[in-house]
């Protein structure tokens, strides 16, 4: 990780405080390889492991996301790649938990695990499969921390179609509304949960990209909940 | 110029007695008006976003010369080869068959307050309830000693994209082997800051495949511009000793060019040289000073809707206003046209009016897959849209960013020329 060390440090210190914050589920590697079966039928682990449907997941702690030469990843993974992010315990945790939370464009079309204790034992699987154990804290505790430990009270904000539509008028200088991605991601047609959970990590900084730490930055809760009702359903 | 006036409410009351049921806001003469004068990243979004939004509650005219328009965004990138002309050039046919605009291709000349009309070259006026100005750049007379706009041949400004980009490229190729290629940078404020920078690095890009021994020297009455250490960088590390930058220090700011002997000369040393760029001294495009909107060069609006301070009625868009904290880009623009859209529709059709946001976002290229960005994002103030929050990129970043940054430029290009045009 010291290669991309100064690139993310405001994410990796948020990222840091809020593990802080999270209860702390031991992973047993066991029965994490029977979870894995779940993930198994797109990614290969292991001896001789290849890319299948899915990058292989030898080495993945540690690895910049889409860095695997020649699998043909999301335009939004190489993006938040470049943009920073790395596989490690807590960003591993947010993506499994649910992939288009962390990584909106991701061709990973997986529901993603719930449970905190399935998460934590299919990583302590994972993490026998990564020989350079030096980039993963080990020291500290493996306790789980994700991006998305959002107060209820904003998650149920009744956002206001009509001022969305406004507020999106300054989305689409990039983002187009007819779902096209080239370069930019598409915000179009997005769940209103995953959408205000992900402007919210990029209003706390969690999520790496400066344009839209700016734009998410000024946006209230409220503003952040009509533009998730608007996205969810624009006319 | 001096209108005259009876000429304008004759033909206005012949318009109006076409038209159906009056509205009350539309100062009973059917649906209500609005003009927008100038087809790019303002004028063409604002007509856009009130003929989107209002639902053929109101009638939109826009009134831009050329039917082929080329963005100034992105032509410097034709200059270094990333694009050709044609993927910089819109029409306005989904405008006019889409969005119902009433696309007029003719020159405004004049604007009378009082009657609410828009005189055109073509004859005849055009008559308004809200009057929209977005012309864009034009450039102050004897800005540059030795230069009007009559040598605009034989030296380009190449600052209003089109048949003078391409001269311009034209020009760069014909260069001699180890030529000189000059640039003349404008003061303070003037359209797109970091164009003359991107510029000099796509000319670099050009000369480094084509013409490997050239030189580029940059004459710049200013200290400083904007991202001025990531090009310095760039600079030297993908140009090396190519580009010689000439500050107000070393005589950049005393600067005069002869258009016939293709002389420039700097801190009085005369230099030959085999094309050369100059991009004079700016104020608001035409119209908004014959409008009588102007104050200076530039035109004073109000930050939470963008009209005018000297009417009402009218609203100034663009490089053209005189607005506070916001660079003079498309960008800009296009995000000042959003927050007049919004107002002049309330104003007119009695639609919900939201508070004002405005953001910017600047990308430039400096290499192959070498993008940097700088952006802001703004508030309006009771003096002036002021500055909330910024970022710029950062001097030795990775490669890896620098391709992501450069692919989100071409995507954000894709989403505001869609913005605009429909």
């Amino acid at each position: 990780m010291p290669r991309f060390s100064k690139l993310l440090p405001l994410a990796l210190v948020a990222l840091l405080a809020a593990r802080a914050s999270f209860g702390e589920v031991a992973g047993d590697p066991e029965r994490g390889a029977v979870v894995f079966a779940k993930c198994g039928g797109c990614h290969q682990v292991g001896e001789g492991a290849k890319n299948r449907i899915g990058p292989h997941l030898n080495g993945v702690f540690g690895r910049m996301a889409a860095e695997l030469e020649g699998f043909p990843y999301s335009k939004s993974i190489k993006r938040a790649g470049a943009d920073g992010l790395i596989w490690t315990r807590e960003t591993l945790d947010a993506y499994i938990e649910n992939p288009r939370v962390l990584v909106s464009g991701t061709r990973m079309s997986f529901r993603g695990l719930k449970k905190e204790q399935d998460r934590a034992d299919v990583l302590a699987y994972l993490r026998t499969f990564s020989d350079d154990p030096s980039n993963i804290p080990e020291a500290e505790p493996t306790a789980l921390g994700t991006d998305h430990d959002l107060d209820p009270a904003i998650l149920a904000i009744q956002g206001d179609p009509e001022y969305g539509e406004y507020l999106s008028n300054e989305c689409t200088t990039c983002h187009q509304t007819d779902g096209a991605d080239e370069g930019i991601p598409s915000i179009t047609l997005w769940p209103e949960e995953d959408f205000v959970v992900a402007m919210h990590a990029y209003k706390r900084k969690l999520r790496p990209h400066p344009v839209m730490q700016m734009m998410a930055g000024r946006l209230s809760d409220e503003e952040i909940a009509a533009l998730a009702a608007y996205f969810a359903k624009p006319e | 110029m001096k209108l005259n006036r009876r000429h304008f409410i004759a033909t206005a009351t012949a318009a109006s007695a076409s038209l159906s049921a009056p509205m009350v806001k539309a100062g009973g003469h059917g649906k209500p008006r609005v003009v927008v004068v100038g087809g790019g990243a303002g004028g063409a979004t604002a007509a856009r976003y009130i003929a989107k939004d209002s639902k053929g509650e109101i009638d939109v005219t826009l009134i831009e010369p050329t039917r082929t328009y080329y963005t100034c965004f992105f032509s410097n990138l034709y200059l270094g080869g990333f694009r050709d002309i044609g993927s910089i050039a819109h029409s306005y046919g989904t405008l006019a068959v889409e969005y119902g605009i009433n696309v007029v291709h003719d020159w405004a000349t004049g604007v009378d307050r009082d009657a609410k009309t828009v005189a055109l070259a073509g004859g005849g006026a055009v008559p308004y309830d809200k009057l929209i100005l977005s012309p864009g750049i034009d450039f102050v007379d004897g800005a540059v000693e030795g230069w009007d706009l009559s040598a605009q041949n034989a030296m380009p400004h190449a600052y209003k994209a089109g048949s003078q980009t391409e001269l311009l490229k034209a020009q760069i190729m014909a260069m001699p082997a180890g030529g000189t290629f000059a640039m003349v940078a404008p003061p303070n404020p003037f359209r797109c800051p970091p164009g003359p920078y991107e510029r000099v690095s796509m000319v670099a890009h050009l000369l480094k495949a084509n013409n490997p021994t050239a030189k580029i020297i940059v004459a710049d009455p200013k200290p400083k511009f904007s991202k001025m250490a990531l090009f310095q960088e760039g600079w030297a590390d993908n140009y090396e000793g190519m580009v010689d930058w000439i500050g107000p220090d070393f005589g950049g700011s005393d600067v005069s060019v002869n258009p016939a002997a293709m002389t420039v000369t700097i801190d009085g040393e005369e230099t030959k040289v085999d094309a050369c760029n100059v991009i004079p001294a700016m104020k608001a495009g035409r119209i908004a000073e014959l409008a009588g909107v102007t104050d200076g060069n530039w035109a004073p609006v109000n930050a939470a809707d963008m009209s005018s301070k000297a009417d009402g009625d009218i609203y100034v868009l663009g490089d053209a206003s005189q607005q506070g904290d916001m660079p003079k880009s498309g960008f800009s623009a296009n995000s000042q046209a959003k927050v007049c859209a919004n107002a002049v529709r309330g104003a007119l059709t009695g639609s919900k009016v939201f508070p004002a946001k405005f953001s910017n976002t600047c990308w430039s290229l400096i290499d192959t897959e070498n993008g940097v960005k700088v952006g802001a994002t703004y508030e309006a103030t009771a003096e002036k849209i002021a500055k909330v929050d910024g970022f710029i990129s950062q001097t030795g970043e990775d490669a890896a960013l620098r391709k992501a940054t450069y692919e989100e430029s071409v995507g954000w290009y894709a989403g505001i020329t869609s913005d605009m045009f429909g």
